[in-house]
């Protein structure tokens, strides 16, 4: 074989396999859609998104997932409120105020905060924080938003934390100097030149905190407290989509309404996901424009 | 190269071939029907085949009514059920000339539990009921103490679900803000570490962690719901055309040989024995 051919044989080689993850993607958005649309014969999509019900196994049954959707929701929120000021924090720490030493500590700690299985965070929850929960707020049950926002803010903090800190690493060197030239301290600095600067990668790292959040299942499953109702306060039971779809999927009868409304489901997860991405990605490269 | 791949693939294309008239020859059973079944039928159809591989069992869920359904139109070899074949069923079957004959290979029995300091020791089914759809939400109207009752069921696919649906709720909803919990081993967690919980497990499920209510004056055992007297019990069934004969015949021996029922006990029912 000649050189020529070996490089194009090589190059396809690679080729195929970078095709490959597109042709899974793909696979899995036309299942998606092809097993979840049909729901909408028997529940049209307006009373989907916002039925207040779900009782997909009666006669006759309920698909709304208002319920499903607002304990995502609220879940979420929670988690950013955990999640934000100590992810940027620890951001602005490590890129701009801590020692070397210091930084080759805390940097890999919080990213091993990343690589605890969810699960385990789930039974840390159920097991330890859940009770705890009821006990300092005197409620009957610990197994509730509160709870489920507080492990999930925790499990976004290594996103936003090292996204964040690229961001903030990555303002240049010359927009520092012109602050300090200007007379301003570090704070000062810190707070009106490169926080700012730094912005758009800031927002990118707390939109894909976000969803790192909205898509976590088995934790919420288990500490969330499961209760499909609309919620009114973060100290009561809620239910996810997430966690809607992992608890009836393996049972449920294949081919059925109940399956294609758990399909359905999975669409509006798929949508919102999609379009936290969407918007990450523009940020990222208004970001880039700005400093460049 | 590119006949080498043509000659791979007629080669893979004639292997298939070769081994899908193996499988034919092989003999196949087919069994369709119940969820609540599906376990057990899934775990004895999995060790069956390890003992005689040269047998190729499906098993397919479905409901009871699309397992009896499958067998009256001769789709499947065994109809698994969580309830006997209703009068028109049976009418059905006469008609196309099928003899459906049950089998009880096991019985589902639910108890009722709460966290072990609670001082109610029992409740009617209407009062189950009431928990659980709505109408009582503390256990000081049950005699209890005065705390909210934290509601525990499970995800509406479960058979566990299914069955305390049918036989403790007639079918009624549940609340809206019960607890899910997926699993039995989860519902159990939950109420050992909860005060005012009450949830409802398989009967495998029961240890020293939680209290199991008196349900209509029954207390929930093995014994009393190989009786039929605990009210949350039913048998489950394998149905066959006719007396099972052949391997449906050896299958539903196997399940009802020592060796089955300690896989029904392994799935959270209860053994015949």
């Amino acid at each position: 074989m000649r050189r020529a051919q070996k490089e194009n044989l090589i190059r396809g080689f690679f080729c195929l396999f970078a095709l490959l993850s597109i042709f899974f993607l793909s696979g899995i958005v036309i299942v998606l859609f092809k097993e979840g649309l049909p729901i909408f014969e028997v529940a049209p999509l307006g009373e989907f998104l916002f039925g207040k019900f779900w009782y997909p196994t009666y006669e006759p049954p309920d698909f709304g997932i208002l319920p499903l959707l607002l304990g995502s929701l609220w879940v979420t929120l929670g988690a950013l409120i955990i999640a934000v000021p100590l992810g940027v924090a620890s951001a602005i720490y490590i890129a701009e105020a801590a020692s070397p030493k210091i930084k080759e500590f805390i940097k890999p700690v919080i990213e091993l905060l990343a690589g605890i299985p969810s699960v385990v965070y789930g039974f840390f929850g159920m097991v330890v924080v859940a009770p705890l929960v009821a006990k300092i707020f005197n409620l009957p049950v610990g197994l509730n938003a509160f709870t489920a926002s507080m492990l999930l803010g925790i499990m976004a903090i290594p996103t936003i934390t090292s996204i964040s800190e690229d961001a903030i690493s990555a303002v240049p060197e010359s927009f520092k100097e012109a602050s300090y030239a200007l007379g301003a301290n570090k704070w000062e600095t810190t707070a009106k030149v490169i926080l700012p600067a730094a912005a758009g990668g800031i927002s990118t790292a707390i939109i894909l905190g976000m969803a790192r959040v909205i898509g976590e299942t088995i934790t919420v499953l288990m500490v969330a407290g499961g209760a499909a109702v609309i919620p009114h306060s973060f100290f009561e039971p809620v239910r996810t989509m997430t966690a809607t779809i992992a608890a009836e999927m393996g049972e449920t009868v294949a081919g059925s309404a109940h399956f294609h409304a758990l399909f359905a489901i999975a669409i509006v997860l798929f949508v919102i996901t999609l379009s936290f991405n969407i918007i990450a990605d523009l940020l990222t490269q208004r970001f880039r424009r700005r400093l460049g | 190269m590119k006949r080498i791949i043509l000659q791979g693939l007629l080669m893979l294309f004639i292997f298939g071939l070769a081994t899908q008239g193996i499988c034919a020859e092989s003999k196949r059973l087919v069994i369709q029907g119940s969820t609540t079944v599906l376990p057990i039928a899934q775990k004895a159809a999995e060790v069956f085949m390890q003992k005689r591989p040269e047998v190729d069992i499906s098993v397919r869920g479905g409901g009871s009514g699309t397992g009896i359904a499958a067998l009256i139109d001769g789709i499947c070899d065994i109809a698994d059920s969580s309830r006997p074949m209703k009068k028109k069923e049976i009418i059905k079957a006469k008609e196309k000339g099928v003899n459906p004959e049950p089998r009880v290979v096991a019985m589902d029995g639910i108890a009722v539990i709460v966290h072990p300091s609670n001082p109610v020791d029992g409740l009617t089914l209407t009062q189950l009921k009431g928990i659980y759809t709505g109408k009582i939400s503390n256990w000081a109207e049950l005699g209890g103490r005065n705390q909210k009752i934290v509601v525990a069921s499970r995800d509406v696919a479960s058979g566990t679900y299914e069955c305390f649906s049918k036989l403790a709720l007639k079918k009624e909803r549940v609340r809206p803000d019960a607890l899910l919990q997926a699993s039995n081993a989860a519902v159990a967690s939950t109420i050992k570490r909860t005060k005012g919980a009450i949830g409802y497990v398989g009967l495998g499920y029961l240890s020293s962690e939680v209290k199991a209510l008196i349900i209509n004056g029954v207390v929930p055992s093995v014994e009393t719901v190989l009786k039929g007297t605990y009210p949350i019990s039913r048998p489950l069934f394998m149905y066959t055309n006719g007396k099972p004969k052949g391997l449906a015949k050896d299958f539903i021996n196997f399940v009802l040989s020592e060796e089955g029922q300690r896989i029904v006990k392994e799935q959270g029912f209860v053994s015949l024995k």
